[in-house]
């Protein structure tokens, strides 16, 4: 991002603010959209979006509602199901199709949660440990460092069976689990950034630490941890997901898709479509948020090339 | 290369001393009465509760007791497990070799398909098989394993019944342990038929552990590979007339495998993760179900040695990667 920049200051007519911030979307979109996996998962992702955001409109069914006398009824197009019940039903009834639209709200909000957390957290200690240095680096490295020597799972695992199986207390060690991660980018970044010209003129101009730090360095670290955010959101997605798998993330009748795994698996041999299709839905997200991370990462580091 | 070796050991021990203070504190943030959930029993007299808080040493200073639980797992006293009454490190001794048993294999297949698969898509940077691999490797890299293993008991061990849905060997077969090592023992027994049960209980899980670091591996390969390629003595090696074989096999994949190393070793912290879901699907007794089991049973000084016992095996793994790397790329050493 920084050379979009000076490249700008160098051509002669001056560009307003507000110019230069349309240009620099248009030279990303430029690079997003040569990758077509990229585009691909966006539109995914925004159908994703929609979905949940009007799934009260959208599903046929309330995601609770038991019908007795419709269990384990088989999907639409296979000999015994009916389109009431498109993608078939559970073992207790409930329609599958609507479990998985009120599912795509939890996953999202899960994966929107995480990140931002991991993210905001990361970043402020990643910028106090790349700004300052010395012994609160050290400190705050070895830290992570430690939370690092613990698998994700195994660490979002254990604290959930300190803080109580429930989904909010996944969340919240999955998002500690992920933080290490965005400490180091930042704090790297920053360490690159902080010998720069542009940084030693702000600070003879006479900015303080937290302007330096948040309105000088951070902008030209972004592109790493937006990347990075990405990644943070399909794995927040997946962890959340085998939590509830394991019994230790959203607690039934909630129609989180792990938790419907969890809830199907005695019936996988007999009833193939309670098991596959909240799989699936996960598969999707998650692949289509990758997808994005790729194009994004085209578009936002030339350093890496597309190879 | 031995100062490299201090310098990162130096690293080591303070995380050690860390991971073990969160593994100690871990009790003692428990909402509840320490003592209760470490003995297992709720309902005590104040007789009983001050008997049991001397007897673990709950009623010491915070400091010495940390001292007493570092020394004691310095010395492999992990404590006792609640539920069985046996000590925590002798049920981690016989469960571990079936969780080494079932990450070795998955790496092997990861290895033996994802490296050559990354070589010739680079290779034949931008063909269909190219562009085909990498759509199946980030597949494999988004898949949610847990699923992934359900879907291939339904088609392989349902509908085509041609793997047995768990455990690691048929009941048919009964012998001593003697490595731990089912492939091993059931070789050792001389029995007929039992290695070939072995196996058949080792597919599926295999191929379900390896599933991410299969794709991670074939990624990382195609892009070493593809920067290797372009390198200058790639070029003067192919303008020497050598064949394509020894240009990419031996020149340009030596220098290569210098980040897959790293890669594949940075996977074995994933595969320890995985082997927790894995393991629960396929009832494989390892130490991931062991924890999963012990989460749920509430058995907390297992928790508590499970999870510093698994974090020591990281990080000697994450030390032996290291140094295996500095051997073979001399530059990172300084």
């Amino acid at each position: 991002m920084a050379d979009t920049i000076t490249d700008i200051d160098n051509s002669p007519q001056v560009l307003s603010s507000a110019a230069l911030r349309r240009q620099m979307l248009k030279e990303f979109w430029f690079y997003f959209s040569e990758n077509r996996g990229a585009v691909i998962g966006l539109f995914v992702f925004v159908a994703l979006v929609f979905v949940a955001v009007f799934a009260s409109v959208i599903a046929p069914h309330s995601p609770f509602q038991q019908y007795r006398d419709a269990i384990l009824v088989p999907p639409a197009w296979i000999e015994g199901g009916n389109t009431t019940f498109l993608l078939g039903t559970d073992p207790v009834g409930r329609d599958i199709l609507s479990r998985l639209i009120y599912g795509a709200q939890y996953s999202l909000f899960i994966g929107v949660f995480v990140t931002t957390l991991s993210l905001v957290g990361g970043i402020l200690v990643g910028l106090i440990a790349g700004y300052y240095r010395g012994w609160i680096d050290t400190v705050i490295m070895r830290l992570m460092d430690i939370i690092l020597a613990f698998p994700s799972l195994l660490l979002a695992l254990v604290l959930v069976a300190i803080l109580g199986p429930s989904l909010t207390n996944g969340m919240i060690a999955i998002a500690i689990t992920l933080q290490p991660h965005f400490v180091r980018l930042t704090r790297a970044a920053v360490m690159a950034e902080k010998s720069r010209d542009y940084v030693t003129a702000s600070r003879l101009a006479g900015a303080g630490p937290f302007r330096l730090m948040f309105r000088t360095i951070l902008p030209n670290c972004m592109a790493p941890l937006i990347v990075q955010a990405t990644l943070s959101f399909s794995n927040a997605i997946l962890d959340a997901a085998a939590l509830g798998f394991l019994g230790m993330g959203a607690q039934p009748p909630a129609p989180e898709w792990g938790t419907m795994l969890a809830e199907a698996r005695e019936f996988i041999l007999r009833a193939w479509w309670v098991v596959t299709f909240p799989g699936l839905a996960i598969l999707i997200t998650v692949l289509a948020i990758n997808l994005m991370g790729d194009g994004l990462r085209d578009a936002l580091d030339p350093k890496l090339k597309r190879s | 290369m031995f100062g490299f070796l201090l310098r990162r050991l130096a690293v080591l021990i303070p995380t050690f001393i860390g991971v073990s203070i969160i593994a100690f504190s871990f009790i003692r943030l428990l909402p509840g009465d320490p003592v209760a959930l470490l003995s297992g029993e709720r309902v005590m007299s104040p007789e009983r509760h001050a008997q049991i808080s001397a007897q673990l040493g709950l009623d010491r200073p915070m400091v010495i007791q940390y001292f007493d639980y570092l020394g004691g797992v310095l010395t492999g006293d992990f404590g006792t497990s609640i539920v069985s009454k046996t000590p925590i490190l002798g049920q981690f001794w016989a469960l571990f070799p079936a969780t080494v048993e079932l990450s070795f294999c998955a790496i092997i297949l990861a290895i033996a398909i994802g490296v050559p698969a990354g070589v010739i898509a680079a290779i034949k940077r931008g063909s269909f098989f190219d562009q085909t691999l990498m759509g199946i490797a980030l597949v494999g890299y988004s898949m949610p394993i847990f699923w992934w293993g359900l879907l291939l008991i339904i088609f392989f061990s349902g509908t085509l019944q041609w793997f047995p849905v768990s455990g690691r060997i048929s009941l048919m077969y009964f012998f001593p342990p003697v490595t731990g090592f089912m492939l091993i023992d059931s070789l050792l027994s001389g029995q007929k038929g039992a290695f070939m049960s072995a196996i058949s209980h080792l597919a599926l899980p295999s191929i379900v552990l390896a599933t991410i670091p299969l794709a991670v591996i074939a990624r990382q390969t195609r892009s070493a590979m593809l920067e290797v390629l372009s390198e200058d003595y790639v070029r003067t090696a192919r303008a020497k007339g050598l064949s394509p074989f020894r240009v990419v096999g031996i020149h340009a994949l030596r220098n290569a495998m210098i980040p897959v190393i790293t890669t594949i070793g940075l996977q074995i912290g994933v595969m320890l993760a995985g082997a927790i879901l894995t393991e629960t699907i396929f009832s494989w007794p390892g130490i991931g179900k062991w924890m999963v089991d012990s989460v749920f049973r509430r058995d907390y000084p297992v928790i508590q040695g499970g999870l510093l016992l698994i974090a020591g095996i990281i990080m000697i793994v994450n030390l032996i990667v290291d140094l295996l790397y500095g051997l073979i790329n001399p530059r990172i050493r300084h």
